[in-house]
């Protein structure tokens, strides 16, 4: 059977080079970076090589400006956390986009439950920020703003140029969290007018186990790991060498790379969408069409009238590999946020499935998916109760509605005696 | 590594991709069908009847791997049983058949309950004297 990997999101393979890259690190060269003798100096050496391919790839000033943490979600805690605290004698608001990562949400609700105040600006049915709202979301007590360079579900390239240059007319420090982007997209961090930016190497062939910060020189930032002083003493805790060597040349290879992997990913995403359209009745694609609003690595859908788990594992018992942000993925039972935020109808936040590309996918991958994902939606409408009501006018498609019958929602609502959340 | 790994142990995954008794009865004598609030899940099962015994049972799910599954083996328990017992089914025997599902999918085994009871209802609302019989029988 075809093996298909479509969750670059989640993140990809290690490459060749970068796995030959780190392999002496865990043996010969093994020393801490902290210690003060030839085998400390050494790895030390290398962690500045890294800093610089880092630095290189969103195209920082200086090397300086680079803080290893363990991964994106530390990365982003440290950002929000640390320019809070650090902010605090001067104001304890932040302003955030309503459709950021978990580990951003999640930061900022702990900072709330501290007495921090926030403002989650919305965003339109295509996940972009509203610009005019962001704007008077910042007052004098703001310290920080955090707008993400591309939503890590639905693919949409925020305007941050121009969340910059608001940020800076009002004088509050910017965090661009470039998880969903680094490697795949040119990120510039001045031109970004960021004072804060964090991506992770695993996302663009490198290991896990290591996230990058990215700190204007400016910016203000406590630590929020007590220890030794490792990262200039932002970052207490032992490096994680091998990680970060292999992260350097990861960064290094994709900043080679980018135009053609660019160019590869986004030929799939439009024989992929064009197929999928084309081959499945009443799907949907959530966030901009591909082209210059979304990355070209992702494909976020919504198959109406049967759930995303169900489609998740027939994918997966055929050999394809994908992510769904349905309510019976998550442990919480709730369907992702930024579908919500996007005012996407419930029945069709619960058919959904994100499919990520990468550079290894292949033309012959892409049209097996449209070939499999068609019958396992065939295969499940058969056994959905609300495929047959809408054969039968019971409910209506909310994709394409017929005006025969009444909405899923409502229908749902009505045998479930509350609408579902 | 050449092992294939699952979601759910083999008999929750074994309903999943073959599940029993799907789809609908013509001439029904009950049919239940039910949303879960929780996570917006909607089953129905749909039962035949005679002589106050459940001779057949179909269903379609809208949901998840395990919410299929729960519905596929609560039909191939009930065949068979009074309404009565019916009536004391609990969502545990599902669970317990499938060889247990994940905590987070329990609900999933409720959702298959109240739709076969949901199903009685609609059999009994139908056939009033059904509940007589059942009475006098008890009685």
């Amino acid at each position: 059977m075809r093996q298909v990997y479509l969750d670059h999101q989640a993140s990809t393979p290690v490459l060749p080079e970068v796995f030959d890259a780190m392999r002496p690190y865990f043996t010969e060269a093994f020393g801490n970076p902290s210690s003060l003798h030839q085998h400390g100096l050494r790895v030390r050496d290398a962690l500045k090589t890294a800093r610089r391919q880092m630095a290189a790839l969103i195209n920082a000033e200086s090397e300086e400006e680079i803080f290893f943490t363990s991964d994106g979600t530390e990365s982003s805690n440290l950002a929000i956390k640390g320019v809070a605290y650090a902010n605090e004698r001067r104001g304890r608001h932040l302003v955030v986009s309503a459709t950021e990562h978990p580990s951003v949400m999640n930061s900022i609700e702990f900072l709330e439950k501290q007495g921090f105040t926030c403002t989650r600006v919305s965003v339109d049915s295509e996940g972009l920020i509203r610009l005019p709202e962001l704007k008077a979301a910042i007052t004098p007590q703001t310290t920080l703003v955090a707008v993400h360079h591309v939503n890590h579900d639905i693919g949409t390239i925020e305007p941050i140029a121009e969340v910059g240059r608001i940020c800076a007319e009002a004088g509050v420090p910017l965090y661009v969290d470039c998880e969903a982007s680094a490697g795949w997209l040119p990120i510039d961090v001045k031109a970004m007018g960021a004072a804060l930016v964090s991506f992770s190497p695993h996302r663009f062939y490198g290991p896990k186990g290591v996230g990058v910060l990215y700190r204007h020189r400016k910016a203000r930032i406590v630590s929020i790991l007590h220890g030794g002083v490792q990262e200039n003493g932002r970052r207490a805790g032992t490096e994680n060498v091998p990680a970060i060597v292999g992260g350097g040349i990861a960064a290094e290879i994709a900043l080679q790379e980018m135009s053609a992997r660019i160019a590869h990913t986004f030929h799939l995403q439009q024989r992929l969408w064009k197929g999928l359209s084309e081959h499945v009745p009443y799907i949907k694609l959530n966030g901009p069409l591909p082209g210059p609003n979304r990355i070209s690595t992702n494909l976020n859908l919504s198959t109406e009238f049967i759930e995303g788990e169900g489609q998740l594992l027939l994918c997966d018992l055929n050999g394809i590999a994908v992510a769904s942000g349905s309510s019976c993925v998550s442990k919480s039972l709730k369907i992702s946020h930024v579908l919500a935020a996007i005012g996407l109808d419930h029945a069709l936040a619960q058919g959904n499935i994100i499919m990520t590309l990468g550079k290894d996918n292949t033309e012959e991958d892409i049209d097996y998916v449209v070939e499999s994902f068609s019958k396992i939606a065939t295969k499940l409408r058969g056994m959905s109760p609300m495929w047959e009501e809408f054969e039968r006018g019971v409910i209506d498609s909310v994709i394409a509605p017929r005006g025969i019958g009444k909405s899923f929602s409502d229908h749902a609502a009505d045998i479930s005696g509350k609408p579902a959340r | 590594m050449s092992d294939t790994y699952t979601l759910y142990n083999p008999t929750v995954m074994e309903h999943f991709m073959n599940p029993r008794n799907m789809g609908d009865l013509k001439d029904a004598d009950g049919i239940g069908e039910v949303g879960a609030a929780a996570c917006g899940d909607i089953m129905k099962i749909s039962v035949k009847i005679q002589d106050g015994r459940i001779t057949d049972a179909r269903f379609k799910t809208f949901g998840c791997g395990s919410a299929i599954a729960s519905s596929s083996m609560a039909t191939e328990l009930i065949k068979g049983r009074t309404i009565e017992e019916a009536m004391n089914f609990s969502n545990q025997e599902v669970v317990d058949a499938l060889g247990g599902l994940p905590p987070v999918k329990i609900h999933c085994s409720v959702l298959a309950e109240e739709a076969l009871k949901a199903a009685l209802e609609d059999y009994v609302k139908k056939h009033p004297e059904s509940a007589k019989t059942q009475l006098a029988v008890t009685a």
